[in-house]
């Protein structure tokens, strides 16, 4: 069996689970936030449950649309509160404690190797990076869920991809999974588990992983995973607060598919408008002039993405045409990004850095772009309109790429910044 | 249960931020979420759509974002289904668990033109276009989620299993 599959037949109580069966599985933690959440208490109330099933599995986090941008948000994430409190829920995370959702709760150690975990947003297959099974579901799913404790699954079929060869430099996990949607469409992976393996996903450092299991939902996946290892344990070890397990694929396991890529060959990667498939390498478009840059979201907003846009934009300015927004993910992530003197870098460089939200990622608040404008983004999404004005386009990259976009004024590479 | 009704056509990975953008997402109310349906997909859709009508795409429609207020705005703008070659595999879920009918007939989204007449038969899984008086079959629907729908809905068969 398939890592996937061993962690979906051990949550469901059976021996082995193929492809296809339907299974009813425990799950070990539920997310929501402020747009998902308000939908799954309604629900929770129409079931009739007096109570949720475990108050210590349940994460509300308004990330969305908080801080509070309208009275209608407010009245939203207020929702949030009035229940969590109402419940006793542990993991309700207030602005002030709160970060973006998939970036908070792998660093407080809540996700963990060897977990089945459900969230009422599309992101949350980020925790693949852990070695756990996590998938976006509805609101609905999450309002039974949280009465139950159980959520009904289908066995998804595995794919594979296997990547070998040194990483260049400058490039690294945003890359490598634009990359792969690049070769194999937004909906190459619909229905299925992504696993990626290989000597260079074996060196990747753990926020390269989350990157790229934050983004498998992108090719259209169920879940992307990838085995723990070492990287893993040093990860969760400090962190962890319960046990944990650590799940890997038997030799003669089953993929519907396997894709191997030679990294060596990869060069920075550019998703132009309006897919994220729709990729090309960042040096053919270096003609391309931008108004905005953002380097945040679950995607790359953690402190490796900070330190890796300061290197680029120390001692620079951004370009007089160009905003540059950015947003460390947690609270953590930037007391320790002011602490390295990375926020002074930003600062100095004269771009803004704000509170943790999802922001303008979704076109929510703090960077929304007008008609006709042009942003190069860290975030996971180009769709039409996903950040501002419905003619407005986003081309999403890498923090290098991106602070070196904030620099020139155009879609750049980092080697034409930095000396 | 049969479905009738006009179409409307949309093209191949229409997201979730083109079926309702997120700039509208500080609401969950249906009837405001239907004033956006479709907005960024054709920004005259919510003003041209009628009660009754079924949207015709092509693949992957719903991709994106788990927002279940996609296909909320749908149903309450008063479309009656969606067929599609193929469906994200979160709208597809969340259709179900709130009671968007949907179907998957790659035949009927490549013939089926803009404004035809169709009919939908749910239980026998065929797709009958009046206009051009073609038939295309639809996927059948899996049984544990034809389990679902007669129980109601997820909240129902939930409900069911809690009083259990």
């Amino acid at each position: 069996m398939t890592i996937t599959e061993k962690l979906l037949a051990a949550h469901a109580g059976k021996k082995e689970v193929t492809p296809g069966e339907l299974i009813n599985a425990r799950v070990d933690l539920i997310l929501a936030n402020d747009i998902t959440a308000p939908i799954a208490i309604k629900e929770f109330e129409r079931i009739g449950a007096k109570q949720v099933f475990d108050p210590d599995r349940i994460a509300f986090i308004p990330d969305h649309f908080a801080p509070q941008k309208d009275i209608k948000a407010a009245e939203q994430c207020k929702l949030l509160r009035d229940f969590s409190h109402k419940h006793n829920l542990s993991l309700y995370f207030e602005v002030g404690r709160m970060g973006v959702e998939h970036a908070l709760l792998p660093e407080q150690g809540l996700v963990l190797p060897g977990d089945l975990v459900i969230g009422a947003d599309s992101h949350t297959c980020t925790y693949g990076a852990l070695g756990a099974f996590a998938t976006g579901v509805g609101s609905t799913d999450v309002a039974s869920a949280m009465a139950t404790g159980e959520c009904w699954f289908k066995v998804p079929e595995s794919m594979k991809f296997i990547y070998y060869g040194k990483l260049k430099k400058w490039v690294g996990g945003k890359d490598l999974i634009l990359y792969t949607i690049g070769d194999i469409g937004v909906d190459g992976a619909l229905y299925r588990a992504m696993e990626f393996t290989g000597e260079t996903i074996r060196a990747l450092p753990m926020h390269a992983r989350l990157t790229m299991c934050n983004m498998a939902i992108e090719a259209g996946g169920k879940s992307g995973i990838i085995e723990p290892d070492e990287v893993t344990k040093e990860y969760v070890q400090a962190r962890a607060k319960r046990d944990y397990t650590f799940y890997k694929s038997d030799p003669d396991a089953e993929y519907v598919e396997v894709r191997e890529y030679d990294c060596s060959k990869i060069e920075p990667v550019v998703a132009c408008p309006h897919l994220p498939s729709n990729t090309r390498w960042a040096k053919e478009l270096t003609d391309i002039s931008i108004d905005q840059v953002v380097i945040g979201s679950c995607t790359n907003g953690r402190l490796e993405d900070l330190r890796e846009a300061a290197a680029v934009i120390k001692g620079k300015k951004v370009n007089p045409n160009v905003r540059m927004i950015v947003i460390p993910a947690t609270q953590w992530i930037y007391k320790q990004a002011m602490k390295e003197g990375l926020i002074e870098v930003f600062l100095d460089a004269e771009a803004v850095v704000s509170t943790p939200t999802c922001g303008p990622c979704l076109g929510g608040h703090m960077g929304i772009l007008a008609k006709g404008e042009r942003a190069v983004a860290t975030t996971n999404r180009n769709f039409v309109g996903r950040m501002g004005h419905p003619e407005s386009e986003v081309y999403l990259a890498s923090p290098a790429v991106a602070a070196a976009s904030a620099v020139l004024g155009r879609i750049a590479l980092p080697e034409e910044v930095v000396n | 249960m049969i479905i009738k009704g006009r179409v409307w056509k949309f093209g191949a990975d229409i997201d979730t931020d083109a079926i309702i953008p997120a700039r509208y997402l500080n609401t969950s109310d249906p009837k405001e979420l239907a004033k956006h349906v479709m907005e960024d997909a054709d920004s005259e859709f919510p003003k041209k759509v009628k009660p009754g009508d079924i949207i015709v795409a092509d693949k992957n429609f719903g991709c994106g974002s788990s927002r279940e207020h996609a296909p909320i705005a749908i149903k309450a703008a008063g479309i009656q289904a969606v067929v599609a070659k193929s469906f994200a595999r979160i709208f597809y879920r969340n259709s179900f668990n709130i009671g968007l009918p949907i179907f998957e007939s790659p035949e009927a989204a490549d013939d089926i033109k803009e404004g035809d007449q169709i009919e939908i038969d749910a239980d026998r899984g065929l797709i009958k276009n009046l206009t051009t008086g073609k038939e295309y079959p639809a996927r059948p629907i899996p049984p544990f989620m034809q389990e679902l729908i007669a129980a109601g809905g997820l909240v129902e068969w939930t409900k069911k299993k809690i009083s259990a």
